[in-house]
């Protein structure tokens, strides 16, 4: 950019422009950036604690029998692992996060349409998280219903479900209010040139999934207030005793929790489109199709919950529609891994931090996927429902697909922010420990499962044990990873090396303004003349 | 375009209780169908009638009368991904 001669980075970048000071000048700001942080910053806390209980979970699976908690710590922390992971991490984490800090930069836009709007969106997400954290220390304890609240047992447990479903209710309206936010900014705050066609890929992504947002994300609110009325009122809505139906309640449940599964990896989809032309130096291969088969998957995808109820006692008729329409939404997904691949097919592919994320997404997101097409088969699903391999199969989407993508974007857009960079090497080996640890943990819990080891039981059978052993060390090198990550990634924002405006050479707008960007994101009024991955068009070498 | 380019409207106290009345009427009606032996038969007679009650509400409580087509298009654009939801749910409950 021209002026950016006359343009000093210290006065002006978004750190140093607010009336404000000290904390206020964060949990009152409505910039798009700060908000953007403060989502991280809140995701990774609630992501570590998670972590952690994952941990703890695997060392009570290290051998057979009790080895550090009984039966019924070891429900409640399957339980508040799962709930945090989904609905305090990866749901509020990529829109929340990156969908707030890139978003507006890349349509050319000055902050999102709703500012005020998005701060509140915030304090929702934060007093939902307050009300589950306090659900673990008052009334009957933390639930142990399994994060996904299934009657009757959710009724009749005395452990305080009734607190956390409240909360995961409020954390909801976030999440509502985010997707509105972000689809107003998407069809109104453009700027000039930037047409439909010129939108960056993650951008798709983002709007696809805050439609996603907009229309399941209040059955699951519904669902949780009539768990509350059968806790508190008796209603019977779930009861066969009187007249309810407990297989409505799986029926509301997933027709929120699955299309839940494309917010989570959706936007993540939409980074790794982002940073694979950057980084094998090629246009993308099939943006069309990208950013379509991301609305197809928004789609189709929400017409496919009854896939987790094959065995529930369903009739034969829901069973086989469901089961072909998981085939049918595998072709979008599909689609998009080929274009990827076809992307990278003689590029000039460089593998720093970014981009060796963006491939390992690719391996992981495809074997876990495949995996899916396993459960989604309603022969083969009655032999691993519920078991071990359904654990492997999620972990490999959610962790290793859209959270690789959440360490992807971190490396890839967490500098433009600060200033500075991570030192690469070591975020290279800290991506190598996470990625071999990741394959040993969750590759044997498939194998586990295919053998035929349940999910969710503290203890198993002896001839489980030499596997999972193996699964637990595999989830100490992948912690270790974690951790290395962690702290290589932060130490260097805050004491790495200077970075300049477009550290990777990317084309889309986040690159052509000041790092540390402006408060109002530009110095002049952006007009957007290329495309997204026209490298030449933006004068890229 | 939408609701800011016509002058405010006001809905009469009158209109707003008939509405009301209609609406505990309906209310009524679907505790009785409720109690009729007809199978599957109260399902689709609640259905109907919740739809009768919604679109009175809508109509009126929420002034859809009086808006532009945007408004209009995003509320059925929400009532058809409803209705999917509740029509997909057939495939189990109406087959069992
Ligand atoms: C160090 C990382 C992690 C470890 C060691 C870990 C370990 C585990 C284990 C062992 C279980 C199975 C418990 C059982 O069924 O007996 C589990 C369940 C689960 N994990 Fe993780 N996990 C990790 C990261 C993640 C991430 C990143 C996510 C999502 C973003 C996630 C989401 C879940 C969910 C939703 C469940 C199911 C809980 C339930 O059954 O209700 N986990 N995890
Ligand atoms: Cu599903």
């Amino acid at each position: 950019m021209t002026s950016a001669a006359q343009f000093s980075p210290a006065t002006s970048s978004f750190w140093n422009d607010t009336g404000k000071s000290g904390i206020t000048s964060w949990v009152f700001s409505t910039d798009h950036k700060r908000i953007g942080l403060l989502y991280l910053y809140s995701v990774l806390t609630f992501f570590l604690i998670a972590v952690s209980l994952g941990a703890l979970l695997r060392i009570e699976l290290m051998a057979p029998g009790r080895t550090i908690m009984g039966p019924q710590t070891y429900n409640a922390v399957f339980t508040v692992h799962g709930v945090l992971m989904i609905f305090l991490f990866i749901i509020p984490g990529f829109p929340g996060a990156f969908g707030n800090l890139i978003m507006p930069i890349q349509i050319g836009a000055r902050d999102v349409a709703f500012p005020r709007l998005n701060l509140f969106s915030w304090w929702l997400y934060i007093a939902g998280a307050a009300i589950i954290v306090t659900s673990l220390f008052t009334g009957g304890g933390p639930p142990d219903t399994g994060w996904t609240f299934y009657v009757p047992f959710s009724e009749r447990t005395g452990t305080n479900v009734s607190l956390a479903v409240f909360g995961v209710f409020i954390v909801g309206f976030s999440s509502i209010l985010t997707g509105v936010n972000f689809v107003t900014t998407i069809h109104r705050l453009r700027a000039e040139g930037m047409r439909w066609g010129r939108l960056p890929l993650f951008v798709w992504s983002v709007y696809a999934t805050a439609w996603v947002q907009i229309l399941a994300t209040p059955i699951l609110g519904i669902t949780l207030v009539l768990i509350l009325a059968e806790r508190v009122l008796g209603t019977g809505l779930f009861d066969p005793t009187k007249g309810g139906d407990p297989l409505m309640y799986q029926h509301l449940f997933w027709i929120y929790s699955h299309p839940a599964v494309y917010i989570m990896i959706l936007p993540g989809m939409g980074v790794i489109s982002d940073i694979i032309p950057v980084f094998a130096r090629k246009p993308i291969f099939g943006y069309k199709m990208i950013a379509f088969s991301s609305l197809a998957i928004a789609g189709a995808g929400s017409l496919v919950w009854g896939h987790h109820m094959f065995t529930s006692g369903m009739s034969d008729n829901a069973v086989l529609i469901f089961s072909f329409l998981t085939f049918v939404v595998a072709i979008p997904s599909a689609i998009k891994v080929f274009n990827w691949v076809s992307t990278l097919y003689r590029g000039s592919i460089s593998l720093e931090a970014p981009m060796l994320f963006a491939l390992s997404f690719i391996l992981l997101f495809s074997i876990g996927g495949l995996a899916g097409l396993i459960l989604g088969a309603a022969a083969t699903d009655i032999h691993v429902h519920d078991t071990q391999f359904v654990v492997g199969h999620f972990h490999y989407v959610i962790f290793g697909g859209a959270g690789f993508a959440f360490f992807g974007a971190m490396h890839y857009w967490l500098p433009k922010f600060y200033g500075r960079r991570y030192h690469e090497r070591t975020a290279v080996i800290a991506w190598a420990l996470l990625f071999v640890g990741f394959n040993i943990t969750y590759f044997s819990m498939m194998v586990l499962g295919m053998e035929g080891m349940p999910r969710r039981y503290y203890d198993y059978l002896p001839e489980f044990a030499p596997l999972n052993l193996v699964s637990t060390i595999g989830s100490w090198i992948m912690i270790s990873g974690l951790i290395l990550m962690m702290v290589n990634l932060f130490r260097g924002l805050f004491r790495g090396e200077a970075i300049g405006q477009n550290p990777w050479g990317g084309a889309t707008l986040e690159w052509s303004v000041p790092t540390p960007p402006p408060t109002e994101n530009f110095i002049e009024e952006p007009v957007v003349t290329h495309g997204p991955y026209d490298f030449k068009g933006a004068g890229i070498p | 375009m939408s609701s800011d380019s016509h002058a405010p409207h006001i809905v009469g106290y009158g209109k707003l209780i008939a509405v009301w009345l209609g609406l505990l009427f309906f209310t009524g009606l679907t505790v009785w169908v409720s109690r009729q032996q007809t199978g599957i038969g109260h399902v689709w007679g609640s259905l109907a009638i919740s739809v009768v009650k919604s679109g009175l509400v809508i109509t009126f409580y929420m002034h859809m009368r009086h808006e532009g087509w945007l408004l209009r298009s995003l509320l059925f654009v929400a009532l058809l991904t409803l209705a999917i939801f509740i029509g997909f749910t057939f495939f189990d409950v109406l087959y069992r």
